[in-house]
């Protein structure tokens, strides 16, 4: 096989600032399947297709953004091996007990230079995507409600210090540099699309002088009508849009950012290609993100929210 | 019935009907460089500090607005309803982008 070391971001605990118009939000507007809710007032979702438990956490708070970002590796052994290797490379890493989220094991968790808090963990609780295993219908109910994206697909965070955070990413996690935004002089990057798979992007980083902060999360949707669709079903529930429904230059995505109630970005995504960790990184220059159409490519413009908003 | 919005930076009023954030009225003025960001007070870029009158207010994200803040009507716009006419001051990038010259609106 050859998927294997850390296989996809597997769930993301987000701050809102109601938790009752989050789930709102998110349940019932783009339409993920309500799991769980812990001890802690947390709550737990997954998208219709997902087949663990949960990929989405909710956290009331009394600010916005995000807590941590957790990636599924393989199997206990990947865990400890990946642990050590985070640890020989320098970094500190502290273990969270098994059930301290819903139907989940153990977690690995680092910071990382950007101010990110990042986790891997080996074990959730498959509960299913409502299909049966043998001889499944190909959609279900659950697959019509509201906007209804089929997984979590990556992240967009801001931070400072993204040169470390790709090293740490590439060199130890297995990750590949996808595609890149130089600087205005060139002599480095100012944002990152990192994949661990066949994706084009299972993260990505903007630099950015504040620590720990969130652009959007991402759901993906399986056609550009599916994309159109949840457009409409934002702005039947006064959801604020930031950008599109459009296309990005970058990964070549068909792309929805809007805001949730609490004014965390997310998107709903399609499309993009297959790399492959030999192909050489796409690159674009600081000019190309925005009047090449990086960003936007039917707009060519930087929007300006793009580099100004986050949470 | 709306009420008026006095923005004392730049001498502008706009009126807000009932149920309608300060922020969402505002961008009705249609001037560039009226920063609309998330519309959910997680974001900050629309901070206000209301010199008279009064509004009601949504939850806002203390990473932008201290308790002390709140309490002297520094707010973020888009979670601010007014309950009455209101003067207000524009802070942080809301002051440096609705105060730009006028050339650019
Ligand atoms: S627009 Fe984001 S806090 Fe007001
Ligand atoms: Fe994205």
């Amino acid at each position: 096989m050859a998927l294997t070391g850390v296989l996809r971001p597997g769930h993301a605990q987000l701050r809102v600032l109601n938790l009752e118009e989050g789930v709102h939000h998110y349940r019932d507007v783009l339409g993920m399947v309500e799991t769980g809710r812990d001890e802690q007032g947390r709550v737990y979702l997954k998208c219709w297709d997902e087949r663990d438990h949960n990929s989405l956490v909710l956290r009331e708070a009394d600010q916005a953004g995000i807590d941590f970002v957790g990636f599924k590796v393989l199997d206990k052994a990947t865990l400890d091996k990946l642990e050590g290797d985070l640890r020989a490379y320098g970094l500190a890493t502290e273990r969270i007990p098994a059930g301290e989220l819903l139907a989940t094991g153990e977690r690995v968790r680092f910071r990382l230079p950007s101010g990110h808090d990042i986790e891997l963990y080996a074990e959730k609780r498959a509960v299913g995507n409502g299909l049966q295993v043998l001889n499944p219908a190909p959609w279900t109910k659950a697959s019509e409600n509201g906007i209804a994206p089929v997984r979590l697909d990556h992240c967009l965070l801001y931070g400072p210090n993204i040169a470390e955070v790709q090293k740490i990413f590439c060199d130890v996690l297995g990750f590949y540099l996808v595609e890149r935004v130089l600087t205005p002089d060139g002599a480095g990057n100012v944002a990152i699309w990192l994949s661990c798979s066949h994706k084009v992007h299972d993260i990505a980083f903007v630099e950015h002088p504040e620590p720990g902060k969130l652009h959007h999360l991402s759901f993906l949707l399986e056609s550009w009508e599916e994309v159109l669709r949840a457009a409409d079903i934002m702005a039947m529930n006064n959801v604020t849009v930031d950008i599109g429904p459009t296309r990005h230059g970058v990964t070549r995505g068909c792309t929805i950012y809007a805001w949730d109630p609490s004014g965390n970005r997310f998107e709903t995504f399609m499309g993009g290609y297959q790399p492959y960790p030999d192909y050489e990184p796409t690159t674009w220059t600081f000019d190309g993100l925005g009047a090449g159409g990086g960003l936007d490519y039917p707009q060519r413009k930087l929007h300006e929210s793009f580099l100004s908003v986050v949470t | 019935m709306g009420v008026n919005v006095h923005i004392e930076d730049t001498g502008e009023r706009y009126d807000c009907v009932p149920g309608e954030s300060l922020l969402k009225a505002m961008l009705r003025l249609g001037r560039r460089g009226i920063p609309s960001g998330c519309h959910g007070g997680g974001c900050g870029v629309c901070k206000v500090e209301i010199t008279r009158g009064a509004v009601t207010t949504g939850a806002m994200s203390r990473a932008h607005v201290s308790a002390d803040e709140e309490a002297r009507g520094c707010l973020l716009a888009c979670k601010a309803y007014p309950l009455s006419d209101v003067s207000l001051r524009v802070l942080g990038r809301m002051h440096k982008n609705v105060c730009r010259p006028a050339a650019k609106a």
